[in-house]
């Protein structure tokens, strides 16, 4: 092992007892990095009153890859990889999103057919981000069922990746203009089939625990947070929702011809874990109405914008032209001009609004790209909101924040 | 003719009453399917660990139907996903922690090599703090892949000689990582 | 909300500070110095209505007099209406006033922020490092540091082209 490497920082300080504790009675308990509850490592040293909460304290940055800086080391073309691994859960919202930051850049305006297909991808990640969300709040709170059941149909969105992109998870989707192929007849039916058949799983599921006596009694009124605090801690998207606010950036800020379509915002109440719960289940059930939607007033067009710049031109070309040859070689390079100026463009993610800061200096790669990362922001919030609950509460808290280790360190 | 297989025996001398084999391999066998693995699921990696359990891909017909998330209680500590300098010593003090014998699968490109992430922050690879026995390439690597390297250390399992935790190159091995 | 109304109030507010505006951006962006930052914000908050902190990252111009900035983006939910606020200070002393008593959600942002850039908040509740490791001696974001981990053995730069 290396000399370099500390192997002596391993955070013992914080679990032994502090002298300010002692006659308080208080115990410390570390519910640490590797938790079965907590998705994603982060860690949370609670200070305990017997089975009560009185404080928590946050470590974060377990996961940290430090994304920003190898951001300004990868040529635009090659910082979709990077976007994938934010919230991997719905990696294709996050690819799309630099995308289109970087075509607000550049000024291109994409065709009625590219942001159809844009929303039709983006959608089907939002279902499979909330899928893993409520069926793992659902494993929490002892329901194992549930997940087993939702994990097939994520399986089936899979697929459907896998067709128009290739990989399952971390699908570096698309390129800066529109996408590298158009939706073949193959993809247009699984699309197809697993929104006819999704509403019956869904119900299922809905069966099994939207009504449930012993769910409802774990989840309601727990871990509540009012509108003005959410407001005041930055809280956006399923969160803030739950807690009465209705920000959608699909509404607020429309992007990639969202203003076409028709659905509502649902909006809770209390800001509690079953408001999150029945918000996301709600937005599952408008998301496969968007997917209908888009799928059925898909427009003829290109799949592409001309874009030369970013753009790799087609393999036949590239391979009998010279021009194609070295335009190709400039992209993947990324020799290319790029315009000098600074953007913020959020999307809605999974869990609220992802943004982008990219200022550029006109060189091949970005200035500085700072990523809005919607529960690193919320996160911090967990102390307020598990004040005075017991542990199991807290920990139902945690899984319905979705916190996701890959966007809370980046 | 059943259509369930059970597994092959392994070599021995049978005759109508007994069944001669040596004892390493009996073991082995018994080991091999049944291991108990604890999911390390840091990041991406951990997304496609969660599918390979489930109905699909089925990890639980090789006999790791209980995960343990107790390190006393497992035999194979799964690293998926990117280890930052951070989580480092915290994965050391878990795998000092499960009792002998255990083995190592690390899951992904980010924590056999660093993966993409050639940082500052990141851990090149978990066998600068811990001693590995299966790599699994992939970013991230298929349900079946995964599935692949579990089948390479079900082999490893079966082959062990009984006295390897006893050996001298073992304990080398763990000096080296500085593993009591 | 119209920009030049926004323009028009901030100038009558801070007649004697120098803010200058910048119109190349995509939104309505302005710099202001750093002992005014907590003024500025404040009246956008309570005044012109912008109640949400939407962003808060710094950033490092080496080439500059005073390269370490910070960047605020504020959003009004009732105009949709965005803005961003910068403001600089040296490097050689980096400190700006934190934001914390009007948007609880500066306190992690901005211990990023320092993390990252080494820019010192002044009346921060808890200013320590949130995402690298505590005995991490330097600031890893700012332009003069190199991306890899100088002390890895296994790479070989040749191989890589660095």
């Amino acid at each position: 092992m290396e000399d370099n490497y500390k192997m002596e920082h391993l955070g013992k300080e914080h679990i032994l007892i502090r002298p300010e504790d002692y006659d308080k009675n208080f115990s410390t308990l570390n519910l640490g990095p590797t938790h079965p509850a907590t998705h994603g490592i982060f860690q949370n040293i609670l200070t305990m009153n017997g089975e009560t909460i009185v404080d928590t304290e946050q470590t974060v940055g377990y996961i940290h890859r430090a994304f920003e800086k190898l951001a300004e080391r990868r040529a635009f073309y090659q910082i979709t990889t990077l976007t994938d691994r934010l919230n991997y859960c719905s990696s294709p919202i996050n690819n799309i999103g630099w995308q289109t930051t970087v075509e607000k850049l550049l000024g291109v305006q994409t065709s009625k057919r590219i942001d159809y297909m844009r929303i039709i991808i983006m959608e089907l990640a939002r279902i499979s981000d909330h899928l893993i969300c409520n069926s793992v709040i659902g494993v929490d709170s002892g329901a194992l069922t549930g997940f087993v059941y939702v994990f097939q149909e994520r399986e089936k969105i899979y697929e459907i990746y896998e067709e128009i992109c290739g990989a399952r998870l971390t699908t570096n989707l698309g390129r800066i203009g529109g996408f590298e192929r158009d939706f073949t007849p193959s993809v247009i039916n699984k699309i197809r089939e697993f929104i006819a058949n999704l509403p019956k799983v869904i119900k299922q599921f809905e069966k099994l625990l939207l009504r449930n006596r012993i769910f409802m009694d774990r989840t309601i009124n727990v871990g509540g947070i009012s509108a003005e605090r959410a407001l005041n801690y930055g809280f956006t998207g399923p969160c803030l929702r739950a807690a009465g606010v209705d920000y959608d950036v699909r509404v607020m800020n429309p992007y990639s011809s969202y203003n076409d379509f028709d659905f509502t915002i649902p909006v809770g109440t209390n800001g509690d874990t079953y408001d999150r719960f029945c918000v996301r289940q709600e937005e599952i059930w408008q998301s496969i109405k968007l997917v209908k939607n888009a799928l059925e007033n898909l427009p003829e067009g290109s799949y592409h914008m001309e874009v030369p710049e970013f753009y790799l031109p087609a393999k036949e070309e590239v391979y009998s032209k010279m021009e194609s040859l070295i335009w190709h070689f400039k992209i993947v390079m990324g020799e290319v001009e790029v315009p000098v100026g600074e953007v913020y463009h959020s999307v809605e993610g999974g869990n609220g609004e992802l943004g982008f800061y990219l200022v550029s200096d006109g060189g091949r790669t970005p200035f500085r790209l700072h990523f809005r990362r919607p529960c690193f922001i919320y996160y911090q919030a967990f102390p307020e909101m598990v004040k005075g609950s017991f542990l199991s509460d807290a920990i139902l808290t945690m899984s319905s924040m979705n916190v996701i280790a890959g966007e809370l360190d980046a | 003719m059943s259509k369930y297989n059970l597994v092959e025996p392994p070599d021995g001398y049978s005759a109508p009453g007994f069944f001669a084999t040596t004892l390493d391999r009996v073991v082995g066998l018994a080991r091999k399917n049944s291991i108990w693995p604890l999911p390390f699921a840091t990041s991406c990696c951990g997304i496609e660990f969660m599918a390979t359990m489930g109905a699909n891909y089925d990890l639980a017909r090789f006999g790791s139907e209980r995960l343990s998330f107790s390190p006393r209680q497992a035999d194979l500590l799964m690293v998926m996903g990117t280890i930052a300098k951070k989580m480092g010593p915290i994965v050391h003090q878990v795998y000092e922690q499960m009792a002998e014998p255990r083995w190592v699968l690390s899951v992904g490109a980010c924590a056999s090599s660093g993966g993409i992430f050639d940082t500052y922050s990141v851990l090149q690879g978990i066998d600068r703090v811990v001693p590995v026995d299966v790599y699994v390439p992939g970013c991230p690597p298929r349900p079946e892949q995964i599935l692949d390297g579990f089948m390479k250390i079900q082999e490893l399992v079966g082959n062990e000689s009984l006295r390897r935790r006893y050996s001298p190159e073992y304990r080398e091995l763990l000096e080296k990582y500085g593993i009591r | 909300m119209k920009q030049q109304l926004i323009h028009d109030s901030l100038q009558k507010k801070f007649q004697n500070e120098s803010i200058l505006f910048d119109e190349t951006s995509d939104i309505l962006t302005f710099t202001v110095r750093k002992q005014s930052i907590v003024e500025v914000v404040q009246f956008l908050k309570e005044v012109l209505g912008f109640q949400f902190l939407t962003d808060l990252c710094g950033i490092h111009y080496p080439e500059q007099e005073l390269a370490l900035g910070v960047v605020y983006h504020l959003h009004n939910f009732q105009t949709n209406t965005r803005i961003r606020v910068k403001t600089f200070t040296s490097v050689q002393k980096p400190q700006i006033d934190t934001l914390t008593n009007l948007f609880s959600s500066a306190n992690w942002m901005e211990r990023e922020t320092y993390d990252f850039f080494g820019i010192d908040f002044v009346g921060h509740p808890n200013l320590i490092r949130i995402l690298n490791v505590e005995y991490l001696d330097y600031f890893p974001l700012r332009k003069e540091y190199p991306l890899e981990d100088q002390t890895r053995k296994d790479k070989d730069d040749r191989f890589f082209g660095r």
